[in-house]
């Protein structure tokens, strides 16, 4: 099943499927290592719709809650 | 011999200069804290070679301003050989850049710093397969201790001698074929020598779509761009993906079957600062924490602060009674050794007891990585005002200095957020409106009303935001920012850094300081001050301050903590309380912390957005104090 990034609990590992949003958005994403294809699992949701933190290869990315919206991702299992 | 420091944000470039170059950079635990660069001169066998420490970036196609300085330099093209620093716990991120430097066809030379906590997590790098895959030297190090660097430094000098570069590596074929038939069209024109790089580095930056070496030919050259846009199209179709997705997933796949190939996995060793984050980010233990951290902050400077501000001053108190008795206090002479004395007296007694203390803290935990983990729980709150969690950044570090804090807004991806940053962090309390704040309010009326303070001016900064926002209606980026690895600060790195930003005021606030304070002491013997004051009346008036005040406004704009030590001379004592009152004291601080920015950060603002927005910042802060100031005489 299919869902945004930001809709994801914590503690579950996902896999990314497609980055929506424009070209900045997509490079940026990219070169923290978050492309299609390579698994997230996300480690803290902040309160009142904040950010999440996310581990990806080994490192901690915070994304803004609108940012998560943009990334399409596949749960696990 | 020119060597430039390349890499991503927070690989330790700064740690490497500085063990070359002394403590020039600052160095602090959050991704993007170089936003200049930093040139120095050192002698290596014999030569005199210059070392830059460029701003971190985390790929060539660049989107904010310190990333595009660190990719402007590199292509300038009088770099001799790149040290590409690399964090080796982040091996298969930081190769995808390595990939795209190889692309420039420089002289490199691979820095893989932090091997240590690369080991801590488990992995174990082959370095001389690496170094043979790559095909440049790979030296390991970790910075932090200065093992590796001296290595590192001699191998780059020979790598620069030989002008030795590396291999290209190849994408997939039909990648390939596009990127070569590309090719072939971009050298019919002379648009690669123009821009001084490789035409398959060009091609590359064409099919991704980086608008920086799009934007000056698009109209020019319009026959290679219908071509550009006809090899994309092809992207597009053959893999599914926008043109820059396949050839960033080209370069994600080659790094990953590098670092699989060179990477063993070993069980991570996991220590109790793993699980820092645990409590330090919890969605409600983080926030409790958070205030828990900066209440005792706040405490430490006051304690340590106060304590050695009353001793101190105990001991000037009794220097002047002294000279009294051996000059003429009605003499020029008087007039001008008190000045003196009182500058250099503001100086040690009143400003350095909290200056010490603050930036030591900062400092602390700048380095241990607390200040990304406050842009994440902050987030949600300024997103109210329009900005997200980076900004953050920028306001921490204006507690400490606002010049500084307007740099560090070069790390916000857009134009809107970098200038409703940039006015906001002049209206945060730095740490000579700190002293202000400590040595005035805090000593004379109470701590809780210093406190106080704080929580009014973020009030305030609140309340700019929103109406900034307003004015300037653009929905923020939204916030991508890494959250790196804590690291317990060394305490030699911390008093360097402290050391680094009193230095600042030692050599350029205090001589201002002591040449400020003759000046008024001249400035009263000729009875010239009562002229200054008449023409600051009015507002004075309005504020309910004592006349007096009105020359020491001036000086505030110079440095802002020239203000309060000048209004000491001014009444003619060090104990403020008995000239004036607690309202007084408390509008005088009011306004002197909102009021004008202090002339640097006019400079650094006039850089960085330009006259029009400076001069709107001057008038709206100005504007800002006048009204808190005179609300703050009637109800306090």
């Amino acid at each position: 099943m299919n869902i945004t990034l930001d809709l994801i609990k914590e503690g579950q590992k996902v896999k990314v499927i497609d980055i929506y949003g424009g070209w900045g958005i997509r490079q940026r994403l990219g070169c923290l290592g978050i492309h299609p294809g390579d698994m997230i699992t996300v480690k803290k949701s902040a309160i009142m719709r904040g950010p999440i933190l996310i581990s990806i290869h080994g490192n901690q990315v915070a994304l803004g809650r609108g940012v998560a919206r943009k990334v399409l991702v596949e749960v696990a299992g | 011999m020119r060597i430039a420091l390349m890499g991503q944000p927070n690989s330790g470039k700064s740690t490497i200069f500085n063990h070359v170059a002394g403590y020039k950079a600052v160095t602090s635990n959050f991704p993007g804290k170089t936003v200049e660069y930093t040139l120095t001169k050192f002698n290596l066998f014999g030569q005199t070679v210059e070392l830059v420490d460029l701003p971190g970036t985390y790929s060539l196609t660049s989107f904010d301003l310190a990333e595009l300085e660190a990719r402007k330099y590199l292509l300038k093209g009088n770099v001799d050989v790149i040290i590409n620093v690399m964090d080796a716990s982040l091996l298969s991120r930081s190769l995808e850049l390595t990939l795209q430097l190889l692309e420039l066809k420089l002289p490199m030379v691979i820095c893989l710093n932090m091997i240590d906590e690369a080991e801590r997590k488990g992995i174990k790098i082959d370095i001389e397969k690496l170094s043979k895959i790559l095909g440049v030297p790979v030296v390991p190090a970790i910075a932090l201790k200065g093992k590796g660097v001296k290595e590192l430094f001699s191998v780059a000098y020979k790598t620069g001698e030989e002008k030795r570069i590396g291999k290209t590596l190849n994408f997939s074929k039909n990648v390939e074929e596009v990127i070569e038939q590309l090719s072939t069209q971009i050298k019919k024109k002379e648009i690669a020598q123009e821009f001084n790089v490789p035409i398959r580095f060009l091609a590359l930056k064409y099919l991704e779509n980086d608008s920086y070496f799009i934007k000056n030919f698009k109209n020019t050259e319009k026959n290679i761009f219908n071509k550009i846009n006809y090899f994309q199209n092809l992207l597009r179709e053959v893999h599914g993906r926008p043109p820059d997705v396949v050839i960033s997933s080209e370069r994600h796949h080659l790094s990953m079957n590098i670092y699989e190939s060179i990477v063993s996995l070993t069980r991570p060793h996991t220590s109790l600062i793993d699980y820092l984050d645990n409590i330090l980010m919890h969605p409600i233990f983080g926030y409790v924490f958070l205030a828990f951290i900066l209440y005792l902050f706040f405490n430490l400077v006051f304690t340590v602060g106060k304590m050695v501000e009353e001793h101190l001053l105990d001991y000037f108190y009794r220097i002047i009674p002294l000279i009294e008795r051996s000059i003429d206090s009605e003499t020029l002479l008087f007039s001008v050794i008190s000045g003196i004395i009182q500058g250099l007296a503001g100086g040690i007694a009143i400003v350095l007891p909290y200056l010490f203390p603050f930036l030591f803290g900062l400092a602390i935990l700048e380095d241990l990585g607390y200040l990304p983990r406050i842009a994440f729980l902050l987030d949600v709150f300024l997103h109210k005002i329009g900005l997200h969690g980076k900004a953050i950044i920028p306001f921490m570090l204006g507690y400490g200095c606002t010049v500084p804090a307007i740099m560090a807004t070069r790390i916000l991806e857009s134009e809107r957020d970098r200038f409703i940053t940039s006015v906001l962090a002049t209206m945060i309390p730095c740490a000579a409106r700190m002293t202000i704040i400590f040595a005035l309010v805090a000593f004379y009326i109470n701590p809780q009303a210093a406190l106080a303070i704080y929580i009014l001016n973020i009030i305030v900064v609140i309340i700019s935001g929103k109406i900034l926002s307003r004015l300037l209606p653009e929905v923020t980026p939204g916030m991508i920012l890494e959250i790196p690895t804590y690291h317990i600060p060394s305490l030699k790195v911390v008093l360097a850094k402290t050391w680094l930003r009193m230095k600042e005021f030692i050599f350029v606030a205090w001589p201002l300081l002591i040449a400020g304070s003759t000046i008024l002491s001249l400035l009263q013997y000729y009875k010239a001050d009562t002229f200054i004051n008449n023409f600051f009346s009015p507002l004075t008036t309005l504020l309910g301050l004592p006349l007096l005040v009105g020359t020491t406004l001036i000086f505030g704009i110079l440095r802002k903590e020239l203000s309060m030590l000048m209004l000491i001379q001014a009444i003619g004592t060090s104990n403020i309380a008995t000239v004036m009152s607690v309202t007084q004291i408390m509008t005088f601080t009011i306004f002197i912390i909102f009021y004008i920015p202090c002339v640097a950060t006019i400079a650094v603002l006039w850089r960085e957005i330009g006259t029009k927005r400076t001069l709107f910042t001057i008038s709206f802060t100005f504007v800002i104090a006048i009204v808190l100031a005179t609300i703050t005489r009637f109800i306090y």
